[in-house]
C-alpha cells in the first residue's frame, strides 16, 4: 500500500526513500544540537533543530541525505538547521557519495533568528554548488505539507534535479505573504485550486522547474531518486554553458508566458488542448498529456 | 544614498554605468595610470522589488561579463526591498530566476572574477541572498539597511510583542535589521564610509582566498554567530550514529 509522502514526518520520508535500515544520522537528537536563540524567546526547541542529516544507501550506493521537518516551525532555517545542511554538503566533498538527497520542506528563513537563517541559506547554496562542481549530483525532493519556499526555493533550483509530487509546492513567497501585502484580489491564499496551479508540482513540471513528477507515495519518490542517480541531468556539470542555456530558456519563458494571468493560460500556451482538465488528471495521465503536447510541438523544457 | 551620488563617489573619474529604471548595468574604471582597471557593474536601484525580469537582466549582465571579458572584476550594487511579491512572479517561477542569478554570480567567482558586493541602500532577504550574498567580498555603507523583515512585521508574524523584540535586539544580532548585525555575524567583510573609491580599490586588491566561504569563521571570531561554525564542522567531520 502506498505511504503518503505528504503526510509523513521527515524521518519517515528519509527511512522510506533510503534503503531500509541504512540511515546513520549525523548529529542525532541525542546530541542535542538545538537552537541557542529560541529559548531567549521562551520558545521550544527541537533536538534536531528541524532537520535530519545523515548517510545511507540508495539502491546499494552510498548517499548523503537531509530531510526537513515541516512540523517544527514550518521547516524554517535557523542557525543550527542551516549549518547542518551546509556541513552535510561539505561532507560530500570528503566522502564523494553517489548523490546528496535534499528532502525539502520549509517556509524559508526562521524569523526568530532571521539574520543567521538567511546567512545559513546562503552558505548552503554555496556548499551545494561546491558539491556539484566536484561532480556530486544534488537532488531535491519536494512533496511535504509546508511546500518549499523562501530561500529554500532558491536552494531547490540550485540542485541538478527536482523531483516533486502534485501535492508539493515550490516558490519564493507563500500565497499568504502575497495576500497580506497586496490583498486577496492579488492572491487568494484560501483558494486551494489557485494555489496549487500556481506553485504546485504539476505547474512546476509543465514549466520545467521540476524535472520529475511522481504520485504522492514515498516509494515513488524513492524510485525516482534511484533512477535519477544515473540520469543525464544529474551528470551535467555546473558550468557556464549550462547557465547560458538556462538563461535563454528563462528569457523565453518570460517572452512566451509573461502576459499570462493564470496557469491555465500558460498551459494553453504550451499547447495543451484542454488545460482546465489538467488539475483533475492523476500523475500518469497528466504526464502523458504533457509529453504528448511537448513531443507534438517539438519543444524542450528547462 | 541615491545611485547617482554613489556612482559619482565610487568613480569620480567618470563611468559608463547606466541606470535603466531599477536596473544598473555598465562598466567603470578603477584607479588611474598603469594600474587603471576596467570593472563591470550591475545591480539594482531605488529599493527595487526584484521580479523575474530584473533578476533575469542582472543575470544576463553577469553572463555577458563572464563570456565576453574573462577575469574582469564585478561589482554588484545592492538596493532592494526583496523579491517582488506578486502572483505573476510566482506563476513564472521567480525562485528559478533568483537561483539563476545566484548561480551566475557564483560561476563568475569560480572562473576567477573578483566579485565584490556593496549594499548602498536596502538589502532585504531574498533580494540579497540571490545577488550580493554570493560575492566573495561583501560590504555595506555605514547607513545601509540589511534585514529579513522589520521588527513590527516580525512581531505580527511571530506573535512576539514588539517591545520584547526591541529589547532583545539591543543585545543580540541574530534577528534584528542592521548592517552592524551582519558584520557581527560574518556576512559582511566591513562597512564603508568616507573615500569609497579607495575602499573599492582596496577590496578589489584584497587577498586571494577566493572560493573559501569564510563567513562562519568571521561570525565566530566576531562573537556574533557561534553555533554555525561548530555545527557545520561536527556534521562534516563527525562520526555517524
Amino acid at each position: 500500500m502506498a505511504q503518503s509522502y505528504y503526510e509523513a514526518t521527515a524521518r519517515q520520508r528519509l527511512a522510506g526513500v533510503l534503503d531500509a535500515g541504512s540511515l546513520r544520522e549525523l548529529l542525532p537528537p541525542a546530541e542535542r544540537a538545538t537552537s541557542p536563540h529560541l529559548p531567549r524567546l521562551d520558545l521550544p526547541v527541537a533536538f534536531d533543530d528541524g532537520v535530519v542529516v545523515g548517510r545511507g544507501t540508495l539502491a546499494g550506493r552510498a548517499v548523503l541525505a537531509a530531510s526537513q521537518e515541516g512540523r517544527f516551525m514550518g521547516g524554517a532555517v535557523g542557525e543550527v538547521h542551516g549549518a547542518k545542511l551546509t556541513g552535510l554538503l561539505e561532507r560530500a566533498l570528503d566522502e564523494r557519495p553517489a548523490a546528496v538527497l535534499l528532502l525539502l520542506e520549509s517556509g524559508g528563513v526562521r524569523l526568530h533568528e532571521a539574520n543567521a537563517g538567511l546567512i545559513g541559506v546562503s552558505e548552503t547554496m554555496r556548499a551545494l554548488l561546491d558539491a556539484r562542481v566536484a561532480g556530486i549530483p544534488v537532488l531535491a525532493l519536494i512533496g511535504g505539507t509546508t511546500g518549499c519556499f523562501g530561500g529554500m526555493g532558491l536552494v531547490a533550483r540550485c540542485c541538478d534535479l527536482v523531483i516533486m509530487s502534485e501535492e508539493g509546492r515550490l516558490g519564493m513567497s507563500g500565497p499568504e505573504v502575497i495576500e497580506t501585502v497586496h490583498g486577496v484580489e492579488e492572491f487568494d491564499s484560501r483558494d486551494r485550486a489557485l494555489v496549487w496551479r500556481t506553485v504546485g508540482g504539476k505547474h512546476r513540471y509543465a514549466l520545467g522547474d521540476a524535472q520529475r513528477l511522481v504520485p504522492d507515495d514515498i516509494a515513488a519518490f524513492r524510485a525516482a531518486a534511484v533512477a535519477a542517480l544515473d540520469a543525464a541531468e544529474a551528470r551535467q556539470p555546473f558550468a557556464l554553458e549550462t547557465l547560458v542555456a538556462e538563461h535563454a530558456a528563462l528569457g523565453e519563458r518570460i517572452a512566451r508566458f509573461g502576459a499570462c494571468g493564470d496557469a491555465l493560460e500558460v498551459w494553453r500556451g504550451l499547447g495543451v488542448a484542454d488545460p482546465a482538465a489538467l488539475p483533475m488528471l492523476d500523475t500518469a495521465d497528466f504526464l502523458a498529456v504533457i509529453e504528448r503536447t511537448l513531443d507534438h510541438r517539438g519543444a524542450t523544457r528547462r | 544614498m541615491n545611485v547617482e551620488s554613489l556612482l559619482a563617489r565610487l568613480f569620480p573619474g567618470g563611468h559608463e554605468v547606466r541606470v535603466d529604471g531599477d536596473f544598473i548595468d555598465g562598466n567603470a574604471t578603477v584607479g588611474g595610470g598603469p594600474d587603471a582597471a576596467t570593472i563591470a557593474v550591475t545591480g539594482t536601484a531605488h529599493g527595487a522589488a526584484i521580479g523575474v525580469e530584473l533578476a533575469h537582466a542582472m543575470a544576463g549582465s553577469v553572463l555577458r561579463t563572464v563570456s565576453g571579458h574573462p577575469g574582469r572584476p564585478l561589482l554588484l550594487l545592492v538596493d532592494t526591498q526583496g523579491q517582488r511579491l506578486r502572483r505573476r512572479d510566482e506563476l513564472l517561477g521567480i525562485n528559478a530566476y533568483m537561483a539563476h542569478l545566484a548561480k551566475c554570480v557564483d560561476i563568475a567567482r569560480r572562473r576567477g572574477h573578483r566579485v565584490v558586493s556593496l549594499v548602498y541602500g536596502r538589502a532585504v532577504s531574498g533580494g540579497y541572498i540571490a545577488s550580493g550574498m554570493m560575492a566573495d567580498r561583501c560590504y555595506a555603507l555605514q547607513d545601509a539597511e540589511l534585514s529579513v523583515m522589520n521588527l513590527p512585521a516580525m512581531s505580527r508574524v511571530t506573535k512576539i510583542p514588539l517591545q520584547r523584540l526591541e529589547e532583545l535586539a539591543q543585545t543580540s544580532p541574530v534577528f534584528a535589521p542592521g548592517a552592524g548585525n551582519y558584520v557581527a555575524m560574518g556576512a559582511l567583510d566591513a562597512l564603508w564610509s568616507g573615500d569609497l573609491q579607495a575602499a573599492l580599490a582596496a577590496a578589489l586588491a584584497a587577498g586571494d582566498d577566493l572560493g573559501h566561504d569564510g563567513r562562519r569563521e568571521r561570525g565566530a571570531a566576531r562573537g556574533g554567530r557561534l553555533a554555525a561554525l561548530a555545527v557545520a564542522r561536527q556534521v562534516r567531520h563527525g562520526g555517524l550514529a
